[in-house]
């Protein structure tokens, strides 16, 4: 068929098949060749040895200290209050940043977008476990700390969702309001908030959703909250109280999807 | 001296020498000069990327002329700085393409936006027009026939109902001029006239002078007065729709076999151009 002048269609070149070959070759040479340095100093008998020590430790941990659960409520609800009233503060604060690194409503490329820019970039490279330690050091252990962790590392994650939405905007509906005679304000008022209201909203729940997890784990660095309690526990090997926690956090998260999947649907 | 304009009649309009040259270089206008006396309802027509939607634009500086100078009666556009130029844009209605509302907000709203250039912001933000505003909004939306669909949210609506709020919103603001761009760019032809028949009917009841955009020769030559003939740029036609013959629209837009242009090709269209439409029609478009 081919000898018939039919074009003979491929989507490769041979070479370029070849290479694709070649490169795949490589990948798994890399794959071998990394996972013998990184087991090479494995000691193997402890490895040999997990089933035993995993099913050790289960035997420890079950049944859960129902009991405990007395001391948990105020815990938990501390780490409730830390995501909660962290994500507020991160609003109050990545709104207007995300307002002033968007393209299009920036008051300036040059000077005022890259400092927005880099606020949102520095929030978002330092983890909330990393900000809580910080913070602790220097305004010592306690629900404040927690607080002030949560939003200073949602403020970039709600800060880059938000100017991103802003960029994604209609413009023509921003020059219909603009045509009418309508100052800066108004403009954003009319012709801009109500076509990022939906994915705010979205943003600031999806958000309040991570934090409610993050912050149980907030207090193993003494940033309050239920992972204070973990980290005691822990401490003394009292392991049928880590897994008390360990279900409530779970119940806890799953609440916390469940209920921003619901605001999310009303949303849009 | 300022050139001599009749003080009673409001809403002429002259551009002088108007230019814009985009930062990509491409050259959108070059010496436009036209003047539209008060009430006079006129086409621009062109191929794509003839400079129509800039010339609009550059009318109420949504879009910033390089050279030349835009009039409204006495007040030269062109010398305004941000609050005169605000104030300017109240006395210009703008209906856009694709209708360009703000989709998540109501109609009502939209048709109050076409006040935001009198109210204070605190009472747009809040909502709260004065008494006024909205008794004109409702009789505005009686007008283009919405008046049932007031609180619904503008993306409820279909196309033709759509781009009656954004006639609505326009009248809005009490203008002395619309500028009309494409405004039945994406609606069916029945639809099409029957917009371009009320743009007609509010430039009558209230003496408005309107340069419209058009892409659709025939409906040009049935609803507007004057039309202006746009290429690359420049003006090459400027006179009544009867002179649209196939040489002139060769000179618009290019070689193209025209075939038979008379308007009046169906017993509907012959109807609407024999002139002044009766109530019935109106009614129908309504």
């Amino acid at each position: 068929m081919s000898g018939a002048g039919q074009p003979l269609w491929r989507r490769r070149s041979r070479a370029a098949e070849l290479l694709r070959w070649l490169g795949w070759l490589l990948l798994v040479l890399l794959f071998v060749v990394c996972w013998t340095l990184m087991t090479q100093e494995q000691i193997w008998e402890f490895v040999w040895d997990a089933p035993t020590q995993a099913a050790d430790l289960f035997s420890r941990m079950v049944p859960p200290r129902w009991s405990y659960m007395d001391s948990l409520w105020l815990p938990l609800w501390d780490t409730l209050n830390i995501a909660t009233l962290g994500t507020l503060l991160a609003l109050l604060i990545a709104v207007p940043v995300a307002f002033l690194a968007a393209r299009n409503t920036t008051p300036s490329l040059l000077l005022v977008r890259p400092v927005a820019l880099f606020i949102i970039v520095a929030s978002r490279s330092v983890n909330a476990l990393i900000w809580a330690l910080l913070l602790v050091t220097i305004l010592g252990p306690g629900l404040l700390a927690g607080v002030i962790a949560i939003a200073l590392r949602s403020v970039g994650f709600i800060g880059k969702l938000l100017y991103e939405a802003i960029e994604e905007i209609d413009t023509r509906q921003v020059e219909a309001v603009r045509a009418t005679g309508a100052g800066p304000a108004q403009v954003l008022d009319y012709g801009i908030v109500p076509q990022i209201l939906p994915a705010f909203a979205g943003i600031a729940v999806f958000r309040w959703d991570i934090n409610i997890r993050e912050s149980t784990v907030l207090g193993l660095v003494g940033a309050g909250g239920i992972g204070l309690q973990l980290k005691a526990s822990v401490d003394v090997l009292a392991w049928p109280q880590v897994t008390l926690i360990f279900i409530v956090i779970l119940a806890t998260v799953i609440a916390s999807e469940w209920l921003s999947a619901r605001v999310r649907r009303a949303l849009i | 001296m300022p050139p001599t304009v009749s003080p009673t009649t409001a809403g002429s309009l002259r551009l002088v020498g108007l230019t814009k040259r985009y930062r990509t270089g491409d050259q959108a206008l070059s010496d436009v000069t036209l003047e539209v006396p008060p009430g006079q309802v006129l086409g621009l027509i062109g191929p794509s990327g003839a400079g129509k939607s800039t010339l609009i634009r550059c009318i109420n500086r949504l879009v910033e002329p390089s050279a030349g100078r835009v009039f409204l009666d006495e007040t030269e556009i062109t010398a305004l700085h941000a609050g005169g130029l605000r104030r300017a844009r109240r006395r210009m209605g703008m209906i856009f393409q694709e209708y360009a509302l703000v989709e998540r907000l109501t109609v009502m709203e939209n048709v109050l936006s076409g006040r935001l250039g009198y109210v204070s912001f605190w009472r747009s933000l809040f909502r709260r027009f004065p008494p006024r505003d909205i008794e004109n909004a409702f009789r505005l939306l009686e007008r283009v026939g919405l008046t049932e669909h007031a609180d619904k949210r503008a993306d409820a609506l279909s196309g033709g109902q759509r781009q009656r709020v954004g006639i609505a919103r326009a009248l809005a603001q009490e203008p002395e001029l619309l500028l009309v761009d494409e405004p039945t760019a994406s609606l069916d032809p029945k639809t099409s006239r029957q917009i371009m028949r009320l743009i007609r009917e509010v430039c009558a009841e209230r003496g408005l002078a309107a340069i419209v955009n058009i892409h659709d020769v025939a409906l040009a030559q049935q609803f507007m007065m004057r039309i202006v003939g746009l290429r690359a740029g420049r003006v090459v036609y400027d006179g009544p729709p009867e002179g649209l013959t196939p040489a002139v629209l060769t000179e618009i837009y290019g070689e193209e076999d025209w075939g038979p242009l008379k308007p009046a090709q169906t017993d509907e269209e012959a109807d609407d151009a024999a002139g002044i439409p009766d109530d019935q029609d109106i009614a129908r478009a309504l």
